[in-house]
C-alpha cells in the first residue's frame, strides 16, 4: 500500500522530490507540501482507495508523511469493514 | 521611564483605574489620529501605565495570565473609543500569545517575558513580504548564519510590505524560512530587537482609514542569537495561536468600531424623537434593523470566541490543525469584516448628513472608513479561495 501511496503523493503533492526520495518518514510540508496540495492529495487518496476520511482525520499530522498516511487509511478501512 | 504597574486580577483589567484612563485617552486623541493619520502615542503610553502590555503574559513570566476573552473584551471597549488603538492592542497581544504559547522552555523568551512586562514592551509584527502576494504561510526571506561573525549568530534581511506601528515598536516578530535551503512554507518566528537593528521605511502610510497604525513598509535587517528564534515551526503556531487569535481579536476591534457607529445613530434617533413628542421618526425603522444586524454580528463573534477558548486544553489543541477548524476560524473572519461595513453604513443611513460631517457626536465617517480595512487584512478573497479547497474535503455539519 505504502508504495501505492508514493506514488499518489509524488504526483499530488507537489513536493518536488524523485519517488526514490520520497520516504516513509518524509516530513511532506517540509517538502513544500501546501495545505492546497495536500487537499488534492486527500481527495486523490479517497479516489484510489474508495474511502471517505472522517473530518477528524483532516489534519496536519495525518498528512505528514506516507507512514501516518498509511495508517490513517489502514484505520479508516477497518471501520468500514 | 515607566512606573511600575500594579498587579491586577485578570477579571478586574478593565475595570482597572490605568485601563479606565486608557479609555479616555483614547476616545480623546481618536479623531486627531485619523486626521493626522499619527500614531496613538499617549494612548500607547496610557496603556503602558496601565501595564496593559503585559496582561497576556502568564503569571509566572510576571504577566497578568489574562485570557483571550480578557483580551477581547478589553480591545472591544478600547475600539469603542479609537479603533486604530484597538486595533495596535490586539496585534500587540497576539504576538504576546504567540511567544507565551509556543516558548517551549526557551531560556531566551523566558528572559524576555518578564523584561516585556517590567519595561512595557510594544512587539510589531513582520509576516507580510514583497513578493509572496499577501500569504501568511509563505517567506522569501531566511535566517541563516551571520557571514561576518565566527560565532553562532544568525542574520535576516526582509522586505515587509507593511509593518503596522513599525516605527513605534519596541521589539518586531518576523516570520522566516527556517534556513538558507528551507521551502518558502518551512518558517519560524524570530524575536529582534528594533534598537539593534537596521530599518528602512519604504512606503508610506496615508490610507482610506486605520490611519492611526501607521503601516508603511519597510526593509529590516538584524543580527540575532540562535535562541531568539521560537523553537517550534511556524506552521503549528499560525495553527494553534496566530491565526485563531488573530481573526478573534480583530473581530473584537470591528465588533467595538460597529457599536460605536450604532451608539451614535441610535442617540441621533433619540434625539430626533425628542423634539417629536409622541411621534416614532421614520430613522427609528433602520434603527431597528441595525439593532437585528449587531444581535448577529455579535453572537457571530461570541461563538467563535467561546469555541477556540473550549478548545484550549490538551485534547483540544489537535482540533486547531483540522480542516474543519481553519473553515470555521476563516468564516469568523469573512464574516465579521463583512458585518462592520454594513453595521458602519447603516449608521450612516440613520444619522444622514449628520452622520457624513467629519466631528460632532453623530459623526461615523472615521467608522465608515476603519470599518473598510477589515475586508482587507488577509484579503477576505484568499480566505473564501483557501475555503473553497478546503471545502472540497471537509464536509459541513459534520
Amino acid at each position: 500500500m505504502k508504495d501505492v501511496i508514493r506514488k499518489i503523493v509524488k504526483d499530488h503533492s507537489g513536493v518536488a522530490l524523485p519517488l526514490a526520495e520520497i520516504k516513509d518518514s518524509t516530513d511532506l510540508y517540509r517538502a513544500g507540501m501546501t495545505s492546497y496540495a495536500s487537499v488534492v492529495l486527500m481527495i486523490a487518496l479517497e479516489n484510489e482507495f474508495g474511502l471517505e476520511f472522517p473530518d477528524g482525520m483532516l489534519n496536519r499530522d495525518v498528512f505528514e508523511n506516507i507512514d501516518s498516511i498509511a495508517n490513517a487509511i489502514e484505520s479508516v478501512l477497518q471501520v468500514e469493514k | 521611564m515607566t512606573p511600575q504597574p500594579k498587579a491586577v486580577e485578570p477579571r478586574d483589567l478593565t475595570a482597572s483605574e490605568g485601563f479606565q484612563e486608557a479609555l479616555a485617552v483614547a476616545a480623546r486623541e481618536a479623531e486627531a489620529v485619523d486626521r493626522e493619520a499619527r500614531f496613538p502615542s499617549a494612548a500607547v503610553d496610557a496603556l503602558r501605565a496601565a501595564g496593559a502590555l503585559g496582561w497576556g503574559v502568564p503569571r509566572e513570566y510576571g504577566g497578568a495570565g489574562a485570557q483571550i476573552s480578557d483580551l477581547s473584551n478589553a480591545t472591544f471597549e478600547l475600539s469603542r473609543r479609537c479603533a486604530a488603538t484597538a486595533m495596535i492592542f490586539a496585534m500587540h497581544q497576539i504576538q504576546v500569545a504567540c511567544i507565551s504559547r509556543h516558548l517551549a522552555g526557551s531560556l531566551w523568551f523566558e528572559n524576555y517575558l518578564p523584561r516585556l512586562v517590567r519595561e512595557q514592551r510594544l512587539i510589531a509584527s513582520a509576516t507580510s513580504e514583497v513578493g509572496t502576494g499577501g500569504d501568511l504561510r509563505k517567506s522569501i526571506a531566511a535566517i541563516q548564519p551571520a557571514t561576518d561573525s565566527s560565532g553562532d549568530l544568525l542574520q535576516f534581511e526582509k522586505k515587509a510590505s507593511t509593518i503596522s506601528y513599525g516605527a513605534h515598536a519596541d521589539d518586531l516578530l518576523t516570520t522566516l524560512r527556517c534556513g538558507p535551503n528551507a521551502g518558502p512554507g518551512d518558517q519560524v518566528l524570530v524575536l529582534t530587537h528594533l534598537s539593534e537593528m537596521e530599518t528602512k521605511q519604504v512606503s508610506d502610510w496615508d490610507t482610506l482609514g486605520m490611519r492611526g497604525t501607521c503601516s508603511p513598509g519597510f526593509v529590516v535587517r538584524a543580527t540575532c542569537l540562535p535562541g531568539q528564534v521560537l523553537p517550534v515551526s511556524f506552521s503549528t503556531i499560525a495553527a494553534e495561536t496566530m491565526v485563531p487569535c488573530s481573526h478573534i481579536l480583530w473581530a473584537h476591534v470591528w465588533l467595538g468600531l460597529a457599536s460605536d457607529a450604532v451608539m451614535r445613530a441610535q442617540n441621533f434617533v433619540r434625539e430626533q424623537a425628542r423634539q417629536n413628542p409622541g411621534t416614532t421618526p421614520p430613522s427609528a425603522l433602520r434603527l431597528s434593523e441595525l439593532s437585528a444586524h449587531m444581535a448577529q454580528f455579535r453572537a457571530t463573534v461570541q461563538t467563535g470566541l467561546n469555541e477556540y477558548v473550549s478548545l484550549l486544553n490538551a485534547e483540544g489543541r489537535s482540533t486547531f490543525s483540522t480542516i474543519g477548524y481553519a473553515v470555521r476560524i476563516n468564516n469568523l473572519k469573512i464574516a465579521a469584516s463583512e458585518a462592520v461595513v454594513e453595521a458602519c453604513q447603516g449608521a450612516l443611513r440613520v444619522c444622514g448628513v449628520m452622520g457624513y460631517k467629519n466631528g460632532g457626536p453623530y459623526s461615523v465617517g472615521r467608522h465608515l472608513r476603519d470599518a473598510h480595512s477589515a475586508a482587507l487584512m488577509i484579503a477576505n478573497d484568499r480566505l473564501h479561495a483557501t475555503n473553497a479547497a478546503l471545502l472540497l474535503v471537509h464536509r459541513e455539519g459534520k
